[in-house]
């Protein structure tokens, strides 16, 4: 049976400054095989993935322990084109396509057929003229090799995003001594009809006796396709077995089920904001064209002085929301902000109708990194709303308010116990969770009627992540500010908030009350939604 | 699921700056006052005279490094080239050929240098290039006005200067005409070159078949995506000098070929203008700096030169002063630059916008 492994993982680790993601990870694929890699956001499977392909970021961060084996033979890839040379594909989340280039073109992209002429016989093998005619027979076959019909002639940037899908897979495929394939989220950007015949043509793929390694979220596609399942939650590995018996509700538990210890530190807002009576914010139909985070069709209602979470994995268009609503990014559809209309595109306007925002780029976005802690919280009062501002005649000449804004500054490094020098010293040198405290008070400065905040603990310790929510809540009860929180963590987001929206694929699957159990959460994420019956079923 | 109208918006959008340019000279030609004859021989004199040079930004475009202001850089080399060519005293079209043979190392030789300097300045090749130019404009003037005559024998004294050093300011050249004389054919009073229209012919048929070959291809793969074509292997860097070689060198032949019609060299402010004129005339025919045809490049060439001859004098009949007629052409020349990069990025705005509304009606449709 030894010779049948294709790959072997033995007891993998790797931390990234101190800070540990994967911890003793191992498992083993056999030729032939279909191994599903399943886990939450920052579960580790990228990382895990990055070592196993030899991308740069593991080796400049001291590489990793533990031994992979790889047809046999123990393997540390140093570059993607090592990993490639031995055999292993990756088809990534974002294509790798080059757009002006034909469907064949791509597929051969550097292996593409030529023929010699004069010219080439002199100056060497580079001036050899393409053969179309092979290049297109090649490409065709590599396409009908899964099962597919798509004309080689076709630009990429002209097909439909499944079909990009299959290119970037026939190229994979393409190269001869393909032995394993790693397919990372493959079926994200399909519909269900055309996910269904990829699937199909994995199943050709293995059955021919290349290795697969499938990372989905949509769990339903891990049963039907896959023939072991890897779950991974925390840098280690919870469950590796047999996908045979497993039901999707079990994975989605494995998935997420972490010690729920944590939430006692924490109790839901306990006031009654359970109807639709008073809508404070209703978003009908949003899109917003945010790279890597669009949001297709959104709808959704926030009521008055409640604290909203959205959830979602990452790149599925939760951020797109909040960013879109306060004009950072193109967007369309309507928005009604108390009772008004809220023109889009316009940020000034957003900020000056009582909207604030905490960005999740807090270093390029949400922080002037060069100018003073003081001058930081009270710059959008200032801008927006006039504050801390003294005028002369009669508002033609305006002048810095310094003492006012240095007031304001001590009270919220008081409030929020922002960890600094003085109030003079510069937001740069803030420590991650300090900045994100200074954030957090510059929006509050603006004293807004509804305050988004976008992956409010994202990159700080935990006692800074505590302190951020207390202060979300405690400003969000004391002032009835209704806050709409974005979070990739599930756990902070049910922590604090009276409801919690999942996005899915740039839309709004459901909308739970954060007392829901954890595991409906996970199948809303991995979205099960759409086939209901099938849940059912196997329940 | 397509756009109803789509294809007509976008063509229109695509040829926005030679439409605009039609519409400036149907009003400017009839204020010129110019018989529609002289316009057709100028414009056919202009044409064999400057295609060649614009026809030589076409490679860099396509390697994705925006218009090559570095092909000033060639345009020395083959001053130089003729410098020597007319110190010997070499004439006709040997003279020319040899002049091209001595320029071609050297334009090698600056090309390397451009393209590397141009892999260190990745996506801002546009203001490197023009600087390097300037750069490199300096050590030409130092080897022709210090170097040539003292270091570098010139024997032929009526091209030095009078104290017996540095090449004189204007020269005449020998090999004047060589190429325009072969094959010229007179056609209803328009005489027309044949021979240097051969040539030009000749290097589009190299260019579409450079296209299609490995190296093309590869050039092609660089200039729309550096990260995919260097994760499938293709080495990035190298390609890109190669294309600024080939552009730096054909640019050189293309100086010959434009020099040779005039008959005399500036020798120090000559190859300056080269760059630009030539980036306005490829812009002029509705090319962008990450696209670039040779249709583009024939178009552009005949509207701008139309635009050249015609504005100057539209301008002196409609203010009555020749001076401000000469303004109107400066004017122009580096108005459509302006004009065409601005136009490139607006529709670079409208792509996106209608990638967008397809991408609205995608949705929708899956609903």
């Amino acid at each position: 049976m030894e010779g049948n492994i294709i790959l072997k993982f033995e007891n993998v680790g790797k931390q990234f400054d101190g800070n540990r993601v994967l911890k003793d990870v191992s498992f083993t694929l056999k030729k032939g095989e279909i191994l599903g890699l399943v886990g939450e956001n920052g579960a580790g499977k990228s990382t895990l993935m990055n070592i196993l392909f030899g991308i740069n970021v593991i080796q400049e961060t001291g590489g990793y322990e533990g031994n992979v084996y790889f047809d046999g033979k123990k393997v540390v890839f140093k570059s993607p084109f090592e990993a490639l040379n031995s055999g292993i594909g990756m088809v990534h989340q974002e294509f790798s396509l080059i757009p002006g280039f034909t469907a064949a073109e791509n597929i051969l992209l550097n292996t593409e057929k030529t023929k010699p002429n004069i010219i080439s016989k002199i100056f060497g093998k580079r001036l050899e003229t393409i053969d179309e005619k092979e290049m297109r027979k090649s490409a065709q076959k590599g396409i009908e090799t899964l099962g597919v019909d798509i004309d080689s002639d076709t630009l990429i940037s002209e097909m439909p995003v499944g079909h990009k899908q299959f290119v970037e897979i026939a190229r994979e495929i393409d190269r001869e001594k393909v032995k394993l394939l790693i397919l990372d989220e493959p079926t994200a950007v399909l519909t269900e009809s055309e996910a269904e015949i990829l699937l199909k043509a994995i199943r050709n793929l293995a059955n021919s006796g290349v290795g697969i390694i499938f990372i989905s979220h949509r769990l339903n596609e891990i049963i039907s396709v896959c023939d072991k399942l890897v779950v991974l939650r925390d840098g280690a590995v919870v469950v590796e077995r047999s996908v045979g018996g497993v039901e999707i509700k079990q994975i989605a538990e494995w998935m997420v089920g972490r010690s729920v210890e944590g939430e006692k530190n924490f109790h839901s807002k306990i006031q009654d904001i359970s109807n639709d009576k008073d809508i404070i914010l209703d978003v009908k139909n949003l899109w917003v064209d945010m790279p890597g985070e669009i949001v297709r069709d959104v709808s959704f209602k926030v009521r008055r002085g409640e604290i909203f979470g959205i959830g979602g994995l990452t790149g599925q268009g939760k951020l797109g929301i909040p960013n879109g609503i306060m004009g950072l990014f193109p967007s369309g559809g309507e928005i009604i902000f108390n009772d008004k209309n809220l023109p889009l595109n316009n940020t000034y306007n957003s900020l000056k109708s009582g909207l604030a925002f905490v960005s999740e780029d807090r270093r390029g976005v949400g922080l002037l990194l060069d100018e003073p802690i003081d001058m930081n919280i009270a710059f959008n009062a200032m801008q927006v709303h006039d504050k801390f501002v003294k005028k002369f005649l009669g508002g033609f000449i305006k002048w810095c308010d310094n003492r006012a804004i240095r007031e304001c500054a001590k009270k919220y490094i008081k409030e929020l116990d922002i960890k600094c020098t003085s109030a003079k010293q510069k937001a740069r040198q803030l420590s991650g969770g300090n900045q994100q405290k200074v954030c957090l008070a510059k929006a509050f400065a603006l004293e807004p009627t509804l305050l988004f905040v976008s992956e409010p603990t994202r990159g700080i310790d935990v006692g800074a992540k505590k302190l951020v929510l207390d202060a979300l809540r405690g400003y969000n009860e004391k002032n009835n500010t209704t806050i709409v929180m974005i979070s990739s963590e599930l756990e902070e987001l049910r922590a604090i908030c009276n409801r919690i929206a999942i996005v899915s694929e740039g839309e709004i699957v459901g909308i739970l009350s954060a007392k829901a159990p954890i595991a409906d959460f996970g199948l809303l994420m991995s979205g099960i939604d759409k086939l209901e019956e099938e849940g059912e079923d196997n329940e | 699921m397509q756009i109803k109208n789509n294809s007509i918006e976008k063509f229109l959008i695509n040829s926005a700056v030679p439409i605009l340019f039609i519409l400036i000279s149907s009003i400017a030609i009839p204020l010129s006052k110019f018989s529609g004859i002289y316009l057709v021989r100028e414009i056919v004199t202009r044409l064999t005279r400057d295609t060649f040079l614009v026809l030589s930004l076409l490679i860099p475009v396509m390697a994705g490094m925006g218009i090559n202001f570095g092909m000033v850089l060639g345009a020395m080399a083959g001053q130089i080239g003729l410098i020597f060519v007319t110190d010997w005293g070499v004439k006709g079209v040997l003279g020319l050929v040899i002049a091209m043979i001595i320029s071609t190392p050297i334009s090698i030789l600056l090309g390397y240098f451009s393209g590397a300097v141009l892999n260190r300045s990745k996506g801002r090749e546009m203001i490197t290039a023009m600087m390097l130019a300037l750069f490199i404009s300096g050590i030409y003037q130092f080897f022709l006005l210090y170097l040539c005559g003292s270091i570098i024998p010139i024997k032929n004294y009526k091209l030095l200067l009078s104290r017996g050093y540095g090449i004189r300011n204007a020269i005449n050249l020998d090999t004047a005409g060589a190429f325009d004389r072969l094959l010229r054919i007179k056609i209803r009073g328009v005489s027309v070159s044949f021979g240097t229209i051969l040539i030009i012919v000749a290097i589009c048929i190299f260019t579409t078949w450079f296209r299609k070959t490995k190296l093309g291809q590869n050039m092609r793969a660089v200039g729309q995506d550096m990260v995919v074509a260097d994760s499938a292997g293709i080495k990035v860097d190298k390609t890109r000098i190669q294309a600024i070689i080939i552009s730096t060198v054909l640019a050189c032949y293309g100086q010959i070929i434009y020099l040779q019609n005039i008959g005399t060299i500036n020798t120090y402010n000559g190859a300056d203008q080269a760059a630009l004129f030539a980036a306005a005339a490829l812009l002029v025919g509705g090319a962008t700096v990450s696209r670039a045809t040779i249709t583009n490049a024939v178009v552009g060439t005949a509207l701008f030169h139309l635009m050249f001859i015609v504005m100057p004098m539209a301008g002196k009949n409609l203010t009555g002063s020749a001076m401000l007629g000469e303004y109107f052409r400066m004017f122009i020349s580096y108005g459509i630059v302006t004009i065409a990069l601005v136009l490139h990025s607006w529709k670079r705005q409208k792509d996106r916008e209608m990638a967008r509304v397809q991408f609205r009606v995608n949705v929708k449709a899956l609903k």
